[in-house]
């Protein structure tokens, strides 16, 4: 079997953010923060300052690479608390039924009618501007797709066959739950936290540029923007830049897990002793 | 009726109807009623067949019976002890009484889980040490007529009749009395329905196994079970050794079953048993319901009747005439 162009395009784009953000001390000829010079603000891309400079003269390359430490923990950890929440009250509510299920799906849908970035602003402002306040505003608020892909898988397996004779073999509900109905699901659910993860950093993106996400001067994409949108004009480089580090994570981690529902599915894996 | 004191599994009266609800906005809860009032015993080293249309409450009536259906009202023993109601014994405690091949072969399966864990998961489950377990595994794979080393395999590697062979191989792996088959074969390929009721039958004799087939397939049923029971609308309308059932089909819904199996030599004879003028007239101050067959409806209790005994061990439903 040939892999899937997308998964390919979306793979490759994904490892190059991961190393951009895992090799960032490295990659990075300036200081992120430090290395301001106000006699090199604002000028154009060149073969010292590859992505140019921003109105205080730091290294808008330097300054996109640590800043995809920030997206990437924000995405990852944030949805990697949501998928947690949205696994645990989706699958319980469909294998129980009943007033959980009556509970969870009000919830839910409750969750969906506001939007999360709303909700998410709300937390924040509660919670102060940081890294910890932003995962766990966006690890709380966007959980509602997962609980909902959780629920129907479950409500559809629960009736299987394997899931039947897993209760007359002696299974408790919970291992049940775990060994039967999750590993049968991973492959939505994987799809579904891939392409939240693109919307976590969007989010994050959103936050920043509102100034209750990363303070600045520590780099983000987001608050990257909010300096370059005075300057557009003078230095669009400063905001094409982290414009562009969005678009294509964004896209990578939406093709990646376009193709990752794809390869998941069962019938297309061999034998593994 | 037995003149054994206990039979292995019996059940008694058992109903299980479940509500229905009329509408997103409607209050009106309806009952279906799937089972009614049944009754019936499994001998040990016994098949008994339950046979009747699909709907008709059979397949209710075999998840009651491996406790995935709980009973609205009635009682299932086993070996005399009740495993319904507020009495039942846990999961774990009735894993070893009766287990269910289902009629599925493909959705039997976990399809993310080798076959090899789908056996001997359970078998750790259930406290067998894990340097038994591969033994343990090893021999159901050879027991069900398949290659040990198939075990790595993941059940989309497998045809539908090894699938079947599978379930068999995970209903028998803890060693229960009973086995529920549920359309054992139905499923499958008619090339290969002979060979897994050949293998059920052969483990049937080496395991001292019990059987509740649940089928709709007369030809199979003629060929395993040693007692028939025929359903009808959630009710018991037949029952007998299989030869009397066959041989002296007395409801008329019991004949209609029996007719409509195809048969090329009676099609040339011009014969068939549906004929309802050789049918043998009820007993006296009885009758034969229903009169008119689809009359029924699932959310109606069916007319008061009972079972008379036509011969040994040989019961009819029959409604007391007016």
């Amino acid at each position: 079997m040939g892999l899937r162009l997308n998964l390919v395009i979306g793979g490759v784009l994904c490892v190059l953010i991961i190393a951009a953000a895992v090799l960032a001390p490295w990659l990075a000829h300036y200081n992120p923060i430090m290395d301001a010079d106000l006699m090199n603000a604002e000028l154009p891309p060149d073969g010292q300052f590859w992505f140019g400079t921003d109105s205080q003269g730091r290294d808008v390359f330097s300054r996109i690479l640590y800043g995809a430490q920030v997206s990437l923990t924000v995405g990852i950890g944030s949805q990697l608390i949501n998928t947690i929440i949205g696994l645990i009250f989706g699958i319980s509510a469909g294998y129980f039924g009943g007033w959980w299920d009556d509970l969870v799906s009000g919830l839910t849908n409750l969750m969906l009618s506001i939007p999360s970035l709303i909700f998410a602003l709300a937390i924040m402002a509660v919670l102060g501007p940081g890294l910890p306040s932003l995962l766990i505003a966006l690890g709380l608020t966007n959980w509602s797709w997962t609980c909902r892909i959780a629920r129907s898988s479950t409500l559809s397996l629960k009736s299987q066959g394997y899931v039947q004779a897993a209760k007359t073999l002696g299974y408790g509900d919970a291992r049940i739950m775990a060994t039967q109905i999750l590993p049968n699901m991973i492959g939505p659910v994987l799809v579904i936290a891939t392409l939240g993860m693109g919307d976590a950093i969007l989010s994050e993106a959103a936050l920043s540029y509102l100034g209750l996400g990363i303070r600045p001067p520590q780099p983000s994409w987001g608050n990257m923007l909010t300096d370059a949108r005075e300057l557009i004009v003078i230095a669009p480089w400063a905001a094409i830049f982290p414009g562009v580090a969005i678009f294509l994570t964004v896209l990578g981690l939406n093709l990646f897990g376009d193709g990752l529902r794809d390869w998941l599915d069962p019938h297309m894996r061999t034998r593994r002793a | 009726m037995n003149d054994c004191p206990e039979p292995l599994l019996r059940v008694e009266d058992l109903s299980v109807h479940f509500p229905v609800q009329g509408g997103v906005f409607s209050r009106s809860r309806r009952l279906l009623r799937a089972v009614n009032n049944v009754s019936l015993s499994l001998n040990k080293g016994e098949c008994l067949s339950v046979v009747g249309e699909s709907g008709c409450g059979k397949s209710t009536l075999a998840l009651s019976i491996v406790g995935l259906q709980a009973p609205t009202s009635g009682a299932i023993y086993f070996e005399g002890k009740p495993i319904t109601g507020t009495v039942q014994p846990s999961r774990m405690g009735r894993a070893q009484m009766a287990q269910i091949v289902f009629q599925d072969p493909y959705a039997s399966l976990n399809p993310r889980q080798t076959v090899f864990t789908s056996l001997a998961a359970p078998l750790r489950l259930h406290g067998i040490e894990a340097g038994e377990v591969e033994g343990r595994v090893e021999e159901m794979m050879r027991l069900v007529g398949l290659k040990p080393d198939q075990a790595k395999r993941f059940p989309h590697e497998f045809s539908g009749g090894q699938r079947q062979r599978i379930g068999i191989a995970r209903a028998l792996v803890l060693n229960p009395r009973v086995v529920v088959l549920d359309e054992p074969v139905s499923a499958l390929d008619v090339s290969i329905r002979a060979q897994i009721i050949n293998l059920l039958l052969e483990l049937k004799e080496r395991l001292e196994l019990s059987y509740i087939m649940i089928s709709h397939d007369l030809s199979v049923v003629e060929h395993m079970s040693d007692r028939v029971a025929v359903m009808y609308f959630g009710q018991i309308v037949e029952t007998g050794p299989w030869n009397s059932i066959f041989d002296n089909p007395t409801h008329p819904y019991t004949r209609r079953l029996i007719g409509a199996i195809p048969d090329p030599f009676a099609e040339l004879a011009g014969t068939s048993l549906v004929d309802e003028a050789s049918a043998p007239p009820p007993p006296a101050g009885f009758d034969f319901y229903p009169k008119e067959f689809g009359k029924h409806d699932v959310y109606s209790l069916p007319p008061p009747s009972q079972l008379v005994a036509i011969d040994v061990d040989h019961h009819v439903r029959l409604v007391p005439a007016h």
